[in-house]
């Protein structure tokens, strides 16, 4: 083999490599991308009921209910127009509160209930995950003044 | 500090003095680094030796001038001056003195300072240790140094400044995040920035190559010792994070796909790609301008990480929160390095003339498909990680991409490597004969089979997790195999030829074992995990995988700077304690955050894995038990890799001053004239 065609294999080695990463990715892509919505988005897409979505928004004042066997948990997520009641087993992150923004990944139940496979938690309390606080401002419910104290710590003067 | 109150002392002023001393150090470490960029290289295209021998100089001063920004920071922040916003929003007083001092890299200004400082501490390495460099190159690859100094301390001063002050300063500080206080937390970062920081050498070296347009033996034996030192550093600070993740985080999990985790990875898999092919050029002068490029990306790899975590764009459960303008001004830095590296690479690459010839089946063969799997590795991660901001931007709706996708893009890409991870080492240089090297690995196919079929035994399943321990037995025993083979160690004055074996042989031979332990453990995580949620009150005890953990009591517990929920499991088998464990729920009053302190203990090779969470209000608490089999490994498998690291970079034929460089230097040069 000359040094050109050599060259020539390992290149399309290289392809062939790309070329299957890619159709990897693209598949991937097909059935593991999460869509993020707000209670009133999620509401208005029934067709997402069944498939792994987030839900972001706020946790409702005084819908937080412990079930009789210790560990699920019940809340309603709430962007200010509308929200879902959230069934959640497991332990809560250290900073889950009410009141507080909160981004939970799981599926819509056909009764319409949320069912969560997962309650993200944040490194900082004062944080308000951003996907919340764009659907949030999307709603028209982004009142700075009232959440001046979930504005990012380190966002220093 | 005057306006801490009416009796502004003198002890106030000198404080104050310090700070403004480290202020001005830190604005002259700028003008020392731009000089240090445009001196040498005018000098270096001279030939003037004067101007190239001011660039050891100016590397040394910078060094000086940031150890005094840095420290005088660093005292900010052990004495509690809150008149220093960066000390005030991430410090208080009450915090012990560990995380006082941990704090000052806790935010994104004192981790920039840090940053800083670990650049500069590389820079004077090279001046101090690079005596054996031809002056030329020497003076080339500090200027580069210098010029990534100039744009880091510029962000740092002009968009991050640590120094910045609050007047009137608050009586106490808000307090580091106290997830981040965490003896795992004082450690893993300044590891990971030696790391990332480290792999601007590589990038220096190679921009340094391209001016001079010439890459060869020598070339690839001065970068790989600095790229070996930050693939170690960088090996054992992600160890380090997913440790600390492990046992902080309270979720049971080592490793989450999240975007600064992958910030991390993305530069590991790219610096040991670069590794892998600096063998080549060193060895048969073949694969140069592949490898100039991977040296560009793999700092490429590292500023996208700093861009994607500082930049407040990407939500990660690590990410700084910043403002955007940060994020434009390391997007600018970005572009300008890895841009310039690119363009310079596309100009002058053509210019370097590949020499050795090889066979598709080859040990060079072999090197390539490795890089070109870890280059496809780290690209599929890349796209994962930035693809929720493109999607954001093109405004087609927010989406996060979680596990399944790096299980079904990376994971198919990765498998192949590590099978072939074994047989690569065993095929020789030039032309490889295939059938021999698959037939010395019969044995390590026949442990690899006896380890899947052992696992199948016990576990029964499911077959992703009996390909990893098939390929974790294939590998270590294809390991140990070859090394045994290359010294004839089986044979009469086998243990003598073991000793003499090069350290570098030694170090391929730990690190592909430690990957192999690594793989072992991942398996265990995520195949054969066991979990239980539960409310116990004292007294009650719950059952996972055998063993019965006993609540005895919940206690509270003061603390420095927290108030801590303690409780006490016994965890028994058989009737017989094995255990105690000691989870903690601690309150922060001033940062009103509550932190979970998982209690691990190690069993043999399994963890067992305990959490206490909120009170039910009856007299009862909600508990979570692990069983983690095999899941130590994954720590001690990277251990092994960073030891292997080390070991190798006490080669000789690497060692920092090594007079056999010297020699390389001289041939280097014999070359160059006989051209």
């Amino acid at each position: 083999m000359t040094h050109k065609r050599r060259r020539m294999l390992y290149v399309a080695i290289g392809l062939v490599l790309l070329g299957s990463a890619t159709a990897l990715v693209l598949s991937a892509f097909q059935d593991s991308l999460v869509f993020f919505y707000s209670p009133t988005d999620l509401l208005a897409k029934p067709e997402a009921a069944g498939h792994a979505v987030r839900l972001g928004g706020l946790v409702e004042q005084g819908s937080v209910v412990k079930e009789s066997d210790g560990v699920t948990t019940r809340f309603r997520v709430t962007d200010l127009k509308k929200s879902l009641l959230v069934a959640y087993k497991g332990v809560l992150p250290d900073l889950f509160r009410e009141g507080q923004g909160v981004v939970v990944e799981g599926s819509l139940l056909p009764d319409g209930s949320f069912r969560a496979n997962e309650v993200l938690a944040k490194h900082d309390e004062k944080y308000m995950p951003p996907e919340v606080a764009k659907a949030l401002k999307a709603n028209g419910e982004w009142r700075p003044a009232a959440q001046s104290q979930q504005q990012p710590a380190s966002s220093s003067p | 500090m005057a306006a801490r109150g009416t009796e502004s002392t003198a002890a106030g002023e000198q404080l104050a003095m310090t700070l403004e001393f480290g202020h001005f150090a830190l604005v002259l470490a700028l003008l020392i680094a731009g000089l240090q960029t445009v001196v040498p290289l005018a000098g270096a295209s001279r030939g003037d030796p004067r101007m190239m021998a001011f660039a050891r100089a100016a590397a040394l001063a910078q060094l000086l001038c940031v150890a005094i920004a840095f420290g005088a920071l660093m005292q900010a922040f052990i004495i509690s001056d809150f008149s220093v916003a960066a000390v005030a929003n991430n410090s208080n007083s009450r915090q012990p003195l560990l995380y006082r001092m941990a704090g000052l890299w806790g935010n994104h200004e004192g981790s920039l300072l840090l940053w800083i400082s670990i650049l500069a501490i590389y820079g004077a390495a090279v001046a101090v240790f690079g005596g054996n460099l031809p002056a030329r190159l020497r003076a080339r690859v500090l200027a580069v140094q210098g010029a990534i100094a100039f744009g880091f301390l510029a962000f740092t001063l002009f968009a991050s400044n640590p120094f910045a002050r609050l007047d009137p300063a608050p009586a106490d500080g808000a307090e580091l995040n106290p997830i981040l206080q965490d003896p795992g937390l004082a450690f893993h970062p300044p590891m990971l920035y030696l790391g990332y920081v480290g792999l601007s050498m590589a990038f220096s070296f190679a921009i340094a190559a391209l001016i001079e347009g010439r890459v060869d033996a020598a070339w690839a034996r001065w970068v790989r010792p600095w790229t070996l030192a930050a693939w170690t550093c960088l090996t054992a600070g992600i160890a380090g994070g997913s440790w600390w993740a492990y046992y902080t985080l309270g979720w049971g999990g080592w490793w989450f796909w999240d975007p600064t985790e992958n910030a991390s990875f993305m530069p590991w898999l790219i610096a040991t790609a670069l590794l892998h092919s600096a063998i080549v050029v060193e060895k048969r002068d073949a694969l140069k301008g592949w490898t100039i490029l991977l040296a560009i990306l793999a700092f490429g790899f590292s500023l996208i990480g700093t861009f994607l975590v500082r930049s407040g764009i990407i939500t990660s459960v690590h990410a700084f929160a910043v403002d955007p303008a940060r994020g434009l001004f390391i997007l600018a830095l970005l572009i300008v390095y890895v841009g310039g590296g690119l363009l310079l690479f596309a100009w002058r690459a053509p210019a370097l003339k590949g020499g050795g010839l090889f066979a598709p089946i080859s040990r060079e063969g072999a090197l390539l498909i490795n890089n070109l799997l870890l280059a496809t590795a780290a690209a599929t991660v890349l796209l994962g990680t930035i693809y929720p901001l493109i999607l954001d931007t093109l405004g087609e709706g927010t989406v996060s991409v979680g596990p399944p996708y790096y299980n079904s893009t990376f994971m198919p890409i990765i498998l192949p490597l590590i099978a072939l991870t074994a047989l690569g080492p065993m095929l020789s240089w030039k032309r490889a004969d295939l059938a021999g090297a698959l037939g010395r690995l019969r044995l390590a196919l026949a442990l690899a089979i006896a380890a899947a079929l052992l696992a199948w035994w016990l576990h029964g399943g499911p077959a992703l997790a009996l390909l990893g321990v098939a390929l974790a037995g294939w590998l270590f025993t294809g390991s140990l195999t070859e090394i045994i083979g290359r010294s004839r160690a089986l044979s009469p004055g086998g243990l003598a030829r073991l000793r003499r074996l090069p350290r570098a042989a030694w170090g391929m031979t730990l690190a592909h074992a430690g990957i192999a332990i690594a793989i072992l453990g991942m398996t265990g995580s995520a195949a054969w995990k066991q979990e239980d949620i539960r409310v116990l009150k004292p007294g009650e005890s719950a059952e996972i995988a055998g063993y019965s953990y006993r609540l005895e009591e919940v206690t509270p517990v003061p603390g420095p700077n927290y108030e801590a929920t303690r409780a006490r499991f016994t965890v028994s088998a058989g009737g017989r304690q094995v255990a105690v464990l000691h989870p903690e729920k601690r309150f922060f009053p001033v940062a009103e955050t509550t932190t979970t302190q998982a209690a691990i203990r190690m069993l043999g090779i399994a963890d067992l894995y305990g959490v206490i969470g909120e009170p039910d209000g009856k007299g009862g608490w909600t508990v979570r038990f692990y069983y983690e089999p095999l899941v130590p490994l994954i720590w001690i498998g990277f251990l092994i890799m960073a030891a292997g690291g080390v070991v190798s970079l006490s080669d000789r034929r690497y060692r920092v001053g090594a007079p056999q460089r010297a020699r390389g230097a001289a041939t280097a040069e014999v070359k160059a004239l006989a051209r």
